[in-house]
């Protein structure tokens, strides 16, 4: 069985049921993305698999265990989560906020360790940011920031990785940059799940791909093997076309040019 | 874990190490500046009493005149500022932690309010004029304000955010000032008595006060210290602290337990000091920066320093008589907060 697993879940916000009987598996020691439309419950299913809502109905499995059942610090040394919209505290270093990824390993008696200090010189080299670390995180540039927070949930060293929209609001270099580490963490032995809105970087990246619409699961497998114009209009609603990436052989979607309808149906 | 990460040789870091030991230099100048406010509060007053004397006083209580103003007075209202400073600006510290909220003050949960509420009906409705009396039933009403904030602002299925706490507060707040003018209007003489609690001060309270508080105080601060990790952990966002394996409900309560009981005990001891739980880790902000492994250290050491300094000048100004503490807080605290707000240097929490 896969380490993180999540059975017949209902998830909802108060009044609001967002998934029901939604049954996810994450297999291990892949990169696995989730698609779908703005709303449709991804980031809910990924503050469920972190332990983060409880859900009405189901359960979240880690290692076997229900997960809500686990110390939360416990469960924060195997899973690491970068939400959608972490704070960053004004006038924070690099390495202070890098630092803080080792929440989980500390206990009253046992604050700062040669352990603690090694993990976060490494994950701030894993990502390249060595050189700012006595930089305030507010004046770096987004891409930069992106990177330095991925380190934070490196120095966490959670065997998988859950990432809400990593790439949201960077320019498309340093999309590619963000996405070309996330993949070096992955081919390093990590499991990785992540949020991404760009179907094509979504085709190019993932080894599993999860396609949700309305809190249900739609599709899911080699990207491939599922995405098909038929999913894709499903699933998002957009008439397109696919064709073989020219760079990597990955499924690409090139969304119909639907003017031309438009046009022809005035005339 | 085992999980296998790119070996990356452990770097020397100067310039963290530099800003650590940095730091810990800035504290240990505040404990300095600290002792040395004391012995100017033991020094200085309506009579001057030079420091020699101060010690001969202290070692060998002769029953000299200057031995008895050292003991009788100076002593309990020294240490008091000492005791009522710090637990001020740690408790204003863990408020703007917990609130994420750089203007937060701690009388923001209702203690204040509650505790003038307190007092006026002790002085209104019992023939008393012991200060224990007034202590105690100041920090029962600090204590019943503060429950039932947590309770209004808890109210529902969206718990105890921090902003619901703040309304809540803000709100009790108005309820307990109308209650305590209503009393007051009552009867003339709970106003008189009101009066001198209302506005703040160290003088004529006894080291007994110091005595039956100082355990919660020591308490509260221990409690308040211990949860700068976690606070820095939430300092990232609700989302973020919890998948660190933050408990948010159990940091949010432990903090608002460690600031009731710093804050109820410093007002119930000393009366209501406006200003320093707000201004004190505001400027401690801007000087360490947002980690609260030093924000709330320098605050608890800076605010007394101030207390003292403020209290100090107060006897000075208005010699032969004095200015009380509160007072002359606001009246310093104010300008030098609002250049430094103006200077923008303050950052955000
Ligand atoms: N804290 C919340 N309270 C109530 N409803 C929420 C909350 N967060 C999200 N929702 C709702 O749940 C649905 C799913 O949201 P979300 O998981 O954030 O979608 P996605 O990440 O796929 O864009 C949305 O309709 C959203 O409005
Ligand atoms: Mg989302």
């Amino acid at each position: 069985m896969n380490r993180l697993v999540a059975r017949d879940l209902t998830l909802a916000y108060e009044q609001r049921v967002v998934a029901e009987g939604l049954g996810v598996e994450v297999p291990d020691g892949s990169f696995t993305v989730i698609v779908g439309p703005n709303g449709c419950g991804k980031s809910t299913l990924l503050r469920a698999l972190a332990r983060l809502l409880k859900p009405r109905e189901g359960a979240v499995f880690l290692d076997g265990e229900p997960i809500l059942g686990q110390p939360a610090k416990q469960v924060a040394r195997r899973v690491g989560l970068l939400p959608q919209q972490p704070v960053t505290p004004d006038g924070i270093t690099v390495a202070d906020l890098v630092a803080r990824g080792r929440y989980p390993y500390q206990r009253l008696l046992r604050q700062w360790s040669r352990e603690d200090e090694r993990a976060v010189a490494a994950a701030m080299e894993a990502v390249g940011v060595t050189e700012l670390a006595d930089r305030v995180v507010d004046e770096l540039s987004g891409g930069q920031r992106q990177r330095v927070w991925l380190a934070l949930v490196l120095a966490q060293e959670t065997p998988i990785m859950l990432l809400d929209e990593p790439t949201t609001f960077l320019d498309i270099a340093h999309q590619i940059e963000v996405l070309d580490l996330c993949s070096r963490l992955h081919e390093e032995g990590r499991t990785l799940v992540a949020v991404l809105h760009d179907l094509n970087h979504a085709c190019r990246y993932a080894t599993h791909l999860i396609a949700m619409r309305g809190g249900e699961i739609v599709a899911q497998g080699r990207p491939s093997d599922i995405v098909t114009a038929e999913l894709v209009e499903r699933v998002f609603g957009l008439p397109c076309r696919i064709i073989d990436c020219p760079e990597t052989g990955t499924p690409l979607v090139v969304p119909a040019d639907r003017r031309k309808a438009l046009t022809a149906g005035m005339l | 874990m085992s999980t296998p990460v790119r070996e990356a040789p452990v770097r020397k870091e100067p310039v963290r190490a530099a800003a650590a030991l940095g730091r810990a230099g800035g504290l240990l100048i505040l404990a300095g500046a600290l002792v040395a406010a004391m012995a100017a509060s033991l020094a200085i007053g309506a009579e001057n009493i030079p420091l020699g004397r101060v010690v001969d006083g202290l070692l060998h209580p002769d029953g000299s005149r200057e031995a008895l103003i050292v003991q009788d007075l100076r002593v309990p209202r020294t240490l008091l500022g000492v005791v009522v400073g710090a637990s001020l600006g740690l408790a204003g510290a863990l408020m703007q932690a917990l609130t994420r909220n750089p203007l937060a003050e701690p009388g923001l949960l209702g203690v204040n309010g509650g505790a003038a509420f307190a007092v006026v009906l002790v002085i209104a409705f019992l023939d008393t004029r012991t200060s224990l009396v007034y202590v105690w039933a100041a920090f029962a009403g600090a204590a019943g304000a503060a429950v039932l904030v947590y309770a209004v602002g808890s109210y529902g299925r969206a718990g105890a955010t921090p902003g619901r706490l703040v309304l809540a507060g803000a709100a009790l707040n108005a309820v307990f000032s109308a209650l305590t003018a209503g009393v007051m209007l009552l009867d003339p003489r709970t106003f008189d008595g009101f009066r001198f609690w209302q506005v703040g001060s160290l003088a004529s309270r006894d080291l007994e006060v110091v005595a039956q508080l100082g355990p919660f105080m020591l308490a509260g601060a221990v409690l308040g210290l211990l949860l700068a990790r976690p606070l820095n952990a939430l300092a990232l966002g609700e989302d973020a602290g919890r998948a660190l394996g933050v408990s948010p409900a159990r940091t949010r309560a432990l903090g608002a337990l460690a600031i009731v009981v710093l804050c109820g005990s410093a007002t119930a001891a000393a009366g209501p000091i406006w200003f320093l739980g707000l201004a004190v880790p505001f400027m401690v902000r801007s000087l360490v920066g947002p980690d609260q492994r030093w924000v709330l250290p320098y605050s608890l050491l800076l605010a007394p320093v101030l207390l003292l300094a403020a209290d100090i000048a107060g006897r000075v100004v208005a010699r032969p008589g004095e200015l009380e503490t509160g007072i002359v807080t606001a009246f310093v605290g104010a300008p030098v907060f609002i250049w430094m707000v103006r200077r923008g240097k303050a950052p955000k929490q």
